[in-house]
């Protein structure tokens, strides 16, 4: 708000506003980005909508058939599964990360030794790429893996006996996977974020809260969480949106299996696309992706008003 | 920036509420308990990396089976140096090249007028919520059309225009004071000029961090590459990783020691440079707000 009313102050005193020269360089500086814009945003969006309402492989004649991939994709149950997937995966791994990432801001926010080491750490698998991730992943919950060695042991240690899962080659495993290789990748930068928010928090309001004899768990739940609550709010929606369009982890780690068990919406449209060749299917499930995002999105716009909290309101 | 978080720092360290030694013996305990889980693939690739698979298999960690073997293999067996070029050309070009696009239009954008500017950047900033696959196979087609599938303009070209880097400059620049282009501009200076040496100087700090995440970014694409590219020579780093999988998807030791020739760069750059890569990731990321 403040900025626009600066900017267009500051116009109004520039003896040079609306010349038509700055006009035309404007238009120059703007060019290379537009012409961009155009193609490969503007141009491939229409094409996209346009491809998603005809019958298309990839090669021959394209034939104007309204809804009707949409309303396919309704009748497949792979699109239902796949779909189902990927709101495991939301579920299990948006709470989960944003709990862990503020745990570990919470720590690292205190006056202790060896923050910096701590954070190296923590944000390692950030900077990471995913491909190398998703292959260690492969390699330590493998049947005869480092984690099985270690739930072995325990299992006959503790003579609990109880067996040792099948982490990658089982349908009731297979998204628990992605779910552990997704929080080791980003809970990182969930920590960072949260960090910073937590040092914007003013010490005063933390002393006032304790004169007034606040224990720890008060100050937390009552001083830090709403403050920090609209950087909860980004977070979420943040990884939310991450979590919809999932490719690369499943891709790699599982290819979506044991019996697409794991098969995530995004690799299901890269299969439609690129191994089946149907662009029209692929292109129709890539919009009803939009308007679950779009949907989700709006949804937790809407209900930001009970939970988060604006200082200058 | 740097000065804000120092003087956070510092207050902290001076709070009165000082954690006790049993609470700070309990939290460092909390610390190196994810310390460990994140440290321990990387741990888990480094060993495997350099034993024989054999060896891995029966558990047997033996100082005697530890050599450099799986790498000299891994370097026979996968041109890494090529993924290796061709990862620094498309990231280098894309960075550099995308972020020289956004800062003309977000100069433009920020600080001069022109009929449409309003409408044109709504527009810009609507179609920041299309999800990347929606574009992903009509750019797929243009690609193929333009006779650039498997080609380093494939990897490059779509790459290069970037709403949310425009907007993330737009913001930057609207922050400097207009004075200084009125200035120069009764000296005579062009657009250009104020662009070149008075608005992009001045944005040296927001510009580096942008380019890490850009940077970051492109570097571990993965989709796209796997969409427009087809031959071995057009392979990025974790394109080709991701290939090694299928070819060796049990000799782990070869497939950590190519982990670890992918990641092992970056991760030293991430070292020496952390603080940077952690504004860079995080503080772009926190632009899109």
């Amino acid at each position: 708000m403040t900025s626009t009313r600066t900017s267009s102050t500051s116009v109004k005193r520039n003896p040079f506003r609306w010349r038509p020269q700055q006009q035309w360089e404007a238009y120059l500086f703007i060019l290379p980005s537009f012409a961009g814009f155009l193609i490969f945003i503007g141009l491939a969006v229409m094409m996209s909508l346009g491809i998603s309402f005809t019958e298309w492989g990839l090669t021959g004649a394209r034939r104007f058939v309204g809804l009707q991939n949409y309303a396919q994709l309704l009748r497949d149950p792979l699109f239902w599964q796949s779909s189902g997937n990927t709101v495991f995966y939301i579920v299990a791994v948006v709470p989960l990360q944003l709990a862990i990432g503020l745990v570990m801001a919470l720590g690292l926010n205190q006056a202790i030794r060896g923050r910096l080491v701590y954070r190296l750490i923590y944000f390692m698998p950030v900077v990471t790429t995913i491909v190398a991730g998703a292959i260690v992943f492969r390699l330590i919950l493998a049947n005869n893996g480092p984690l099985n060695d270690l739930i072995k042991w325990f299992s006959s240690a503790s003579g609990l006996a109880f067996p040792a899962p099948n982490w990658l080659g089982s349908t009731q495993f297979s998204k628990w996977s992605v779910v552990m290789l997704t929080l080791w990748k980003n809970t990182g930068f969930t920590m960072v974020v949260y960090l910073a928010a937590l040092q914007g928090v003013p010490q005063e309001l933390y002393d006032a809260a304790e004169t007034d004899g606040a224990s720890a768990w008060q100050r937390l739940r009552n001083v830090t969480m709403p403050l920090i609550s609209p950087t909860t709010f980004f977070l979420f929606v943040l990884q939310m949106i991450g979590a919809f369009q999932l490719f690369t982890e499943p891709f790699v780690m599982t290819s979506g299996g044991p019996a697409n068990s794991s098969l995530s919406v995004v690799q299901y449209i890269y299969l439609s696309a690129f191994r089946d060749i149907r662009m029209d299917k692929a292109s129709a499930m890539a919009w009803f992706l939009f308007v679950f995002i779009f949907l989700f999105t709006l949804i937790q716009n809407r209900m930001q008003q009970r939970w988060v909290y604006y200082e200058t309101e | 920036m740097a000065a804000t978080s120092a003087v956070v720092n510092t207050a902290h360290h001076k709070a009165p509420n000082a954690l006790g030694l049993p609470a700070r013996l309990g939290l460092h305990a909390l610390l190196i308990v994810f310390g460990v889980l994140m440290l321990a693939p990387f741990v888990v690739m480094l060993v495997v990396s350099l034993i024989p698979n054999t060896a891995f298999m029966t558990r047997n960690f033996s100082l005697n089976q530890f050599s450099l073997a799986n790498y000299v293999e891994t370097f026979q067996a996968v041109p890494f140096g090529r993924y290796y070029l061709n990862s620094i050309i498309v990231t280098a070009s894309t960075t550099v090249l995308q972020i020289l696009i956004a800062s003309l239009a977000a100069y433009a954008f920020a600080r001069l007028r022109f009929w449409g500017r309003e409408g044109l950047f709504v527009l810009y900033l609507a179609t920041l919520m299309i999800p990347f696959p929606v574009t992903l196979i009509p750019n797929f087609l243009i690609i193929r059309y333009l006779g650039w599938y498997d080609t380093y303009f494939a990897l490059i070209v779509p790459g290069l225009f970037s709403v949310f880097s425009t907007f993330l400059l737009r913001q930057y620049y609207r922050g400097l004071p207009l004075d200084l282009d009125e200035a120069a501009r009764m000296d005579g200076a062009s657009s250009f000029r104020i662009w070149w040496q008075i608005v992009v100087p001045l944005s040296g700090p927001v510009l580096a961090t942008l380019a890490i995440f850009v940077f970051q970014g492109v570097w571990n694409e993965f989709l796209w590459p796997l969409v427009v590219t087809a031959s071995e020579e057009m392979r990025t780093i974790p394109l080709g990783l991701a290939s090694f999988v299928g070819q060796y998807s049990t000799a782990w030791n070869l497939l950590m020691a190519g982990s670890v020739i992918a990641l092992l760069p970056v991760l030293i750059i991430y070292v020496i440079g952390q603080k940077w890569f952690v504004k860079g990731i995080t503080l772009s990321g926190m632009g899109g707000r």
